[in-house]
């Protein structure tokens, strides 16, 4: 899904870099790391990513990650960030999913159709999402926002145990 | 919402702040900005790759900083925890539109400015915010009424700026529209619950309702910069925003039991041009404090 060509050491390299704050995922398997383009002759490496919420705080983290992991490569990194196309949860591979799920949150679900009639006022589990912990599908949604930007509260109506969902956007 | 007066004040000179010490360079831009106005593009033509509509987006980007400013005042002070990290998202999410903006905004308007600068070093009459993103935090309901029309309103700008004719425009539109639909969504969420709550949390969040009314219609104003960034195909004309904003919210405040309240005897006026109300000199001064009492920090 996240389509960056693995060729080169530089570029694994890279790609294997984890989110700093989902540290489970890497940034391929996240979709943010849309593009490496290495150039062998001049050693340099263009890389661009797109965040996951416009006011990402990783964002910084990363790209100088990304610069560190290239120059221990001895490769002199340019990181752009792009904003469009916007990043959708869509573009996170399997492999980040089953990583999520491992670690105890829920993967995001399909990405919900833009309201053809308006805002849904009462939004409050209008989707199943499954308990990350014992797998029972009855959970209930506690916050809208959780500890990060992508990611809400839930709590397993059957373990008991609270939880993160991904959000699907 | 502050019940306070809002009648624009005209001092220049209310920002409890020094100047920053900055070059020769930087002041001469500074002051050649602070004569200008939004829609006075003469001030942008001179510059290379300047182009007109940079006081139109000024506008939208201060929106968002600022409401992002007085969102995250609610860390720690909102009813629940959940509360205090929804709103601290939802203006962590504005300020990335801000973010997005202000950049490009300093890489068309001649002066190369970066996002703290004008963040950190504008004065208040250099700032193009409405007045509702200004307005001291009130309870919690004044709160939900301001991000419901707030939200509702940048929903459908943003799906508007999606098609705009300026790639760098139309990229931030197609990555805010997601996260405020999430907004409009939690705003929504709790206006139905309140007005549809207990006697107690009907009321309050009734007369919220009636607090913000005065300062919506400057949201929908068609001000010089807009006009200008609508014929050029990169802005929308706010105007033409108004009913769908309206049907939006007149829904969630129909099924929350509410009234939308008639239109208000007085409105808020001149944001856009840079003319505010008392809470904005106070919320300028804490928000540029550190920035402005050491130049140049970096951390």
């Amino acid at each position: 899904m996240t389509a960056v060509a693995v060729e080169s050491a530089v570029a694994e390299a890279i790609s294997r870099i984890p989110d700093p704050e989902v540290p489970v995922i890497s940034i391929a398997d996240l979709g943010i790391l849309r593009e490496v383009d290495v150039d062998e002759q001049a050693h340099t490496v263009a890389v661009t990513i797109t965040p996951t919420y416009s006011g990402c705080p990783a964002m910084e983290a990363i790209a100088s990650r990304i610069v560190f992991e290239a120059a221990r490569q001895g490769y002199a990194a340019d990181v752009r960030t792009q904003l469009s196309p916007a990043w959708t949860t869509d573009w996170m591979s399997d492999e980040g999913r089953a990583a999520l799920l491992r670690f105890g949150i829920a993967p995001p679900g399909a990405v919900p159709v833009a309201e053809p009639h308006g805002p849904v006022a009462v939004t409050l589990s209008r989707h199943v999402v499954a308990c990350p912990r014992c797998g029972s599908a009855d959970t209930t949604e506690i916050a809208h926002f959780g500890s990060t930007a992508c990611k809400a509260l839930r709590r397993c109506n059957a373990c008991l145990e609270p939880f993160d969902e991904f959000k699907a956007i | 919402m502050s019940t306070s007066a809002s009648s624009p004040s005209t001092d220049t000179g209310t920002t409890p702040v020094t100047e920053p010490v900055t070059g020769a360079a930087t002041s001469a831009s500074e002051s050649a900005q602070r004569e200008s106005l939004p829609g006075a593009a003469e001030n942008t033509g001179a510059a290379p790759g300047a182009k007109p509509y940079a006081a139109y987006l000024l506008g939208l980007a201060d929106d968002a900083m600022v409401y992002a400013q007085r969102l995250g005042e609610w860390m720690t002070n909102a009813p629940q925890i959940e509360e205090d990290m929804a709103l601290g998202n939802i203006a962590l999410d504005l300020l990335g539109q801000a973010r997005g903006l202000y950049p490009y905004i300093g890489s068309i308007d001649g002066t190369g400015r970066g996002e703290d600068d004008y963040a950190m070093q504008r004065d208040e009459r250099e700032w193009h915010n409405v007045h509702l993103v200004e307005q001291e935090r009130g309870d919690f309901a004044d709160e939900m009424a301001r991000l419901l029309w707030f939200s509702a309103y940048q929903v459908e700008l943003h799906t508007a700026l999606t098609g705009s004719g300026d790639d760098v425009v139309a990229g931030v539109a197609g990555k805010a529209l997601k996260e405020v639909r999430y907004h409009l969504d939690h705003a929504s969420l709790w206006v139905v619950r309140l007005g549809d709550g207990t006697a107690e949390s009907h009321r309050r969040m009734q007369a919220a309702l009636e607090r913000v009314l005065p300062h919506l219609a400057e949201l929908f104003d068609d001000d010089e910069a807009s006009v200008l960034a609508a014929d050029l195909e990169v802005g929308v004309l706010p105007s033409t925003l108004h009913d769908a904003v309206v049907a939006r919210v007149a829904r969630v405040v129909e099924q929350g039991t509410l009234t939308l309240p008639d239109g208000s005897r007085w409105r808020s006026r001149g944001g856009r041009a840079g003319i505010h109300s008392r809470p904005m000199g106070s919320l300028l001064a804490e928000m540029q404090h550190i920035a402005r009492s050491h130049p140049g920090a970096t951390w």
